[in-house]
């Protein structure tokens, strides 16, 4: 299959283009890129006049719920949500059921995703047994079967020698840990940001400090075992500014937020609307514009869905019962659109917290165009307005706190491998 | 900011639809409450026709005896139908969802729902959810609101000080816990009371307390220096078994409230505390039976309070 995309704005922030320029994709390859190959010939021409082409996207954080969660979401759905988001790579979460803890879950996950054909699956493998806390799991035998760095999910620690010790044996083999700066016990039955709206509404609050009490344990632990950590959704202004000051201090770490937390804040629970049940929970707007200067500076290296569907009858309860979480790969792309435009962030810069600085988190080569390399594509229309409307949406989760909302920029076209998976009617 | 629904407690024309919580409620309702209510106390008839033929169903998630023998009493004085749900035995014990409990008992034909839950915004949901013309009345839901009570306080206050607009008033204890607490302080900023302090250790206040538009003070004497009104909240027992205060003498003994606090506040002061009390640990006995206490007379405006709230519901299409 030889496809011309043609009269399209080009964008890969890897390389620095931004033009209008005519990508040739052949064998499952990135042919050439302004001028066609000699002797081409396509078997399509797909017209991008208009439309931004760009990386597939790569999203850091997709609960696919596979094994154990299918009456949530089936792999497919999901699947079919990632591309129709325009997601061609995505890293999943080991807090499954039983959680990727061993290396035939993780193959038979990987197998069944590819079978689909649709998004590249990179799966997160438990850092601990079970992700129980207490025993580490064989990270070297995860690894070969595919996993791509280790984490704890939203699971506590046994305790901290635990932790110092799982950092310890990761760093001894260079594998990343991803970690969720958050201190359980003072998270501890709290369901919303510690202040003026919990406190106004009754409802447990989950105070900052539970975040930059966790990082300042993460931040110390990195540094004594030479972990390589990523910081997975931060949430507020202190936690973000800490993460600032450590990588001006050298420490190698990186860092993402989720598309909730670059746009909303504890206000829009409005009248315990559970939907806005997210972990972790939107905080004031103080916090909130903290995290998109930092997205704009690049102390935040990416921008995630944090897609996790949940069941209606999960959400449909008072707002503490419900579960927390938000389905968000179809959204991730008009979000991190919506960021740029509201923050005057240029569109490459943008796009590059979806694509290419998401892939260098990940350690994968994705999230660029270059000739010789996979085509994985997304083509968007950056004007089209659509409303998020829990029908229109592929994911079996139809709970985001956008619903209703009018967002700009859709997905036109999706490519994986030089293959056309998602198409827009 | 997204979600920016209008408020769900009142009606198309801005009538009280439900009452929820006393947050953002506008003041001429919560004045048409505090009158209404009088017309009831003063007559003399035990019983009027106002809601004849209605059905309201009492839910509670929650024991209570107090509060829901008041409702009850109240719904029977106009003339309802009553029907009590002790529903923490029953069905949502047998697995049945909250969603399925609320629209079996719409099925039934209900026209009035008082509600009591643990979980705070309970009745928020129960609201969304049932058919329009059903009215739901939050009876307390988690730490969020307990909007008669609130109202039947502002009654008893009226009552003994006749005008908000030159009082000093103190809630003390357990603030963090107290939808009692929340309740209060929205219709003392409603009603134009100029000064509301709350006073507690600082494990029972929420974060950014402030910001509701009160004075904290960790001092109890300080706190109710020339004072007006003291409500005293409840301490649960299950207060003690966290790490939130270290036990029930050393609270009462720097919270407690007793004749010797109470002499910082002014000496026609006024106490009230919404019950159950646990004397001597919030309040010692001879304050509680003391001639400042207002605490049983808040049981009889209670009822008022009620069959007010329920008359102006039946009466708003």
């Amino acid at each position: 299959m030889k496809i011309h995309i043609k009269g399209g704005r080009l964008i890969d922030p890897k390389s620095g283009v931004d033009a209008k320029k005519d990508v040739y994709v052949a064998a499952g390859k990135i042919a050439s890129i302004g001028e066609p190959p000699g002797g081409w010939s396509a078997n399509r021409v797909i017209d991008a006049a208009g439309l931004v082409v760009c990386p597939g996207l790569v999203d850091l954080a997709a609960r696919l719920r596979e094994p154990g969660f299918e009456y949530l979401a089936t792999l497919e759905s999901e699947m079919d949500a990632a591309v129709a988001g325009g997601v061609t790579s995505l890293a999943c979460p080991p807090d499954t059921d039983p959680p990727l803890d061993e290396p035939g879950l993780v193959e038979m996950l990987k197998s069944r995703a590819k079978n689909l054909n649709r998004a590249r699956v990179y799966p997160v493998g438990a850092l601990t047994q079970g992700l129980k806390g207490e025993r580490l799991t064989e990270m070297a035998e995860l690894v070969d079967a595919g996993c791509v760095a280790f984490s704890q999910a939203d699971a506590p620690f046994a305790d901290t020698q635990v932790f110092y010790h799982a950092l310890q044996y990761a760093a001894t083999f260079g594998f990343p840990v991803w970690l969720r700066p958050q201190d359980p016990p003072l998270a501890r039955h709290g369901v919303a940001h510690d202040g003026q709206v919990a406190t106004r509404f009754g409802l447990p609050g989950i105070p900052v400090c539970a975040e930059t009490v966790a990082l300042a344990t993460i931040f110390i632990l990195a540094r004594e075992t030479g972990a390589r950590v990523h910081l997975a959704r931060l949430s507020s202004a202190e936690g973000v500014e800490m993460v600032r000051q450590a990588k001006r201090q050298g420490l190698a770490i990186t860092c993402d937020i989720a598309i909730h937390h670059a746009h909303l804040t504890e206000m829009d629970i409005g009248y315990f609307d559970s939907n806005s049940r997210l972990d972790p929970p939107l905080r004031g707007s103080r916090d909130r514009d903290a995290l998109r200067a930092a997205l704009a500076d690049g102390t935040v290296d990416a921008l995630c869905s944090d897609h996790t569907p949940v069941d209606d009858d999960a959400k449909q309860l008072p707002f503490a019962e419900a579960e927390a979480g938000a389905t968000g790969l179809e959204l991730l792309l008009p979000l991190t659109l919506k960021w740029a435009e509201e923050s005057k962030a240029k569109l490459p810069a943008a796009i590059a917290r979806i694509t290419s600085e998401a892939a260098r988190v990940l350690g994968i080569d994705a999230g660029h165009l270059t000739p010789g390399h996979a085509a994985d594509i997304c083509i968007f229309d950056p004007d089209q307005h659509w409303k998020v409307e829990p029908g229109a949406l592929k994911s079996q989760g139809k709970n985001t706190p956008f619903i209703g909302i009018e967002l700009r920029g859709r997905v036109r076209h999706t490519l994986v491998d030089g293959q056309v998976v998602y198409e827009a009617k | 900011m997204w979600l920016n629904p209008s408020n769900p407690q009142l009606n198309k024309k801005g009538e009280l639809h439900h009452l929820l919580t006393l947050e953002g409620l506008p003041a001429e309702i919560l004045w048409q409450i505090l009158d209404t209510a009088k017309s009831f106390v003063g007559t003399k008839v035990k019983k009027v026709p106002l809601l004849r033929g209605k059905s309201v169903f009492n839910v509670f998630f929650e024991p209570s005896t107090r509060t829901r023998t008041t409702f009850e009493i109240a719904a029977k004085r106009l003339s309802a139908d009553v029907i009590n749900l002790n529903v923490t035995v029953s069905s949502q014990s047998k697995g049945e969802s909250l969603l399925d409990t609320v629209d079996n008992l719409s099925a039934m034909h209900a026209d009035m729902f008082v509600v009591r839950h643990g979980e705070s915004g309970a009745p928020h949901f129960i609201a969304r959810h049932v058919a329009p013309d059903i009215h739901v009345i939050n009876a307390g839901d988690g730490r969020h609101s307990h909007p008669t009570q609130g109202l039947l306080d502002m009654y008893t206050i009226r009552h003994y000080k006749k005008d908000f607009s030159s009082l000093r008033v103190a809630i003390v204890g357990d603030v963090l816990h107290s939808r009692v607490a929340r309740s209060q302080i929205h219709a003392f900023a409603t009603l134009g009371c100029p000064e509301i302090r709350v006073i507690a250790p600082k494990t029972l206040l929420p974060a950014q307390v402030e910001q509701l538009g009160v004075h904290v003070f960790h001092d109890m004497r300080q706190g109710l220096k020339d004072v007006d009104v003291v409500t005293m909240l409840r301490l649960q027992n299950e207060r003690m078994q966290g790490a939130l205060l270290p036990s029930a003498q050393e609270f009462y003994k720097y919270y407690g409230l007793t004749e010797d606090k109470l002499a910082a506040a002014k000496p026609d002061a006024i106490v009230l505390h919404p019950g159950p009390m646990n004397r001597g640990v919030e309040i010692d006995s001879s304050v509680a039976d003391g001639k400042q206490s207002v605490i049983l007379p808040q049981v009889t405006f209670g009822i008022a309070i009620r069959m007010a709230v329920m008359s102006i519901m039946a009466g708003n299409k």
